[in-house]
């Protein structure tokens, strides 16, 4: 059944209508949690009572920060999928998650060092959660530089695939090297198993807002897999079909 | 009829005729330790020649330089048996491709790096480091210039059929470096404050040993994709 269901979905014409079918929903979605995680962030959490008002970039540092890593891993997981199974639409996914998983890790780059100023006292520190973030951002450039490097698609995506997982085994490494290396972000404070140490009214608009970034990534990634579905299968008989009931 | 050739017989072999290409062209030999020396002289005369300071940052100079000559000559691993089509021949071979690409690497390793490894104490020396911190530079090379070989691979497989390939290279490849600099460098610090430094030693042959074990899979891959 399940299985049935996931060569259904991969064969290109019917994730091209279902997608088209799941934005909307998806949209209305996204906006309910964005607006709702906004206000809450941004109206009846609490102010810091160290921080101030200026901590509220959290709601936008953190999600994103969090979409960077989880976005790398999606885009390896499905890239490997591709490898072995030669899959065509998971080699989309894969190339598709890229650019918008390197503009992620950008944003929180960005926020980042905004958020910086004000309680450091510089924009920029060379710390080791900084300094693993803008080496994941490296990382995502040269998928992105690999795949417009080399001209058939296909190819190009295998070869995506295997930088991507080269990426995911050493992702681990250079983090831990650089966490070692030097460190002056706070730690976590929210994926602590037993008691989040921040507080509840504080949490939950950040859990929405994760939400609603991880519905925005969805949204993203369909738009670009479609977009480069049709440009890859220009000449199949079901975007032929297509054209004809636009018309 | 003649017996065909074990793996170990292939693995030698392409070694062999590595070493054998590099002596019978000695220049190449030459550019990457030119190469090396030169970047190494720039930082003085773009720092001013006071003791102090260059004693602080040699072994990051060295490193930096190791590290980009590394780059440098990597990017010709594969290129002459794309070219004349040998490396077709050693896909086609009964052998695993991933043994002859580590054969392959350690044949570059051997020709590219092992000079600087004998030229790096005389730098060391110029920069008027201390002879015992010259010991430990000269054990963190020996043990994270292999893995800068080994990694380089991956990123050379994937961009072999690609014309302007340089550029893409240094992108693909610095990033997978960044673990291997720190802890050599972390390794030259505690021993110039005068910690123990087997704990960055070990860490680093431990990372040379899972790059020695894991690379040449996902090169061989990409060396079958990049010739498809």
């Amino acid at each position: 059944m399940f299985m049935r269901f996931i060569y259904k979905f991969s064969s290109p014409p019917y994730f091209y209508a279902i997608s088209g079918k799941m934005l909307p929903w998806l949209t209305a979605l996204f906006l309910v949690l964005l607006g709702y995680g906004l206000y809450g962030g941004l109206v009846t959490a609490p102010a810091d009572y160290q921080q101030g008002d200026s901590f509220r970039i959290i709601y936008v540092h953190v999600p994103a920060a969090w979409m960077s890593m989880f976005i790398y891993v999606v885009m390896a997981i499905s890239g490997g999928i591709g490898l072995v199974w030669r899959i065509k639409l998971a080699e989309i996914v894969s190339i598709s998650s890229a650019s918008v998983g390197a503009s992620f890790t950008f944003l929180a780059l960005v926020t980042g060092s905004l958020w910086g100023k004000p309680m450091w006292g510089t924009w920029w520190v060379w710390d080791a959660r900084l300094t693993s973030e803008l080496i994941l951002l490296f990382l995502y450039l040269g998928v992105i530089g690999l795949y417009s490097g080399i001209e058939d698609k296909r190819t190009a995506s295998r070869a995506v695939a295997i930088l991507a997982l080269v990426g995911v085994v050493n992702i681990p490494i250079i983090h831990y090297s650089v966490e070692w290396w030097n460190t002056l972000h706070q730690g976590a404070t929210v994926t602590k198993l037993d008691k989040p140490s921040i507080h509840i009214d504080m949490l939950i608009p950040l859990l929405f807002m994760a939400g609603a970034f991880k519905v925005y990534y969805f949204i993203a990634l369909l738009l670009r897999s479609r977009n480069e579905l049709l440009e890859r299968e220009q000449n199949a008989k079901w975007i032929d079909d297509l054209l004809e009931k636009v018309k | 009829m003649k017996k065909t050739s074990s793996l170990l017989n292939a693995f030698s072999a392409v070694i062999k005729r590595d070493l054998l290409l590099a002596y019978r062209f000695r220049a190449e030999l030459i550019n990457p330790l030119a190469f090396f020396v030169m970047v190494i002289t720039l930082f003085p005369l773009a720092l001013g020649a006071e003791i102090a300071l260059l004693k602080r940052i040699a072994p990051a100079i060295i490193w930096v330089a190791a590290l980009l000559a590394s780059l440098m000559s990597i990017e010709n691993l594969f290129r002459a048996d794309y070219d004349d089509g040998s490396l077709e021949l050693m896909v086609m071979t009964p052998h695993p491709l991933s043994i002859l690409v580590l054969a392959k690497v350690i044949g570059h390793w051997l020709v590219s790096s092992v000079p600087l490894l004998f030229i790096a104490p005389l730098m060391g020396m110029m920069l008027h480091m201390d002879t015992d911190i010259i010991g430990v530079l000269m054990l963190t090379l020996l043990l994270g210039t292999p893995v800068l070989s080994l990694i380089g691979g991956i990123a050379v497989a994937l961009t072999l059929g690609l014309r302007k390939g340089g550029a893409l290279l240094a992108i693909l490849v610095l990033p997978l470096y960044v673990p291997i600099l720190i802890f050599a460098s972390s390794a030259i610090d505690a021993a110039m404050t005068g910690f123990p430094v087997s704990g960055h030693l070990s860490m680093m042959c431990a990372i040379l040993f899972l790059a020695f074990t894991l690379t040449p899979l996902p090169t061989a891959a990409a060396l079958k994709m990049s010739l498809s």
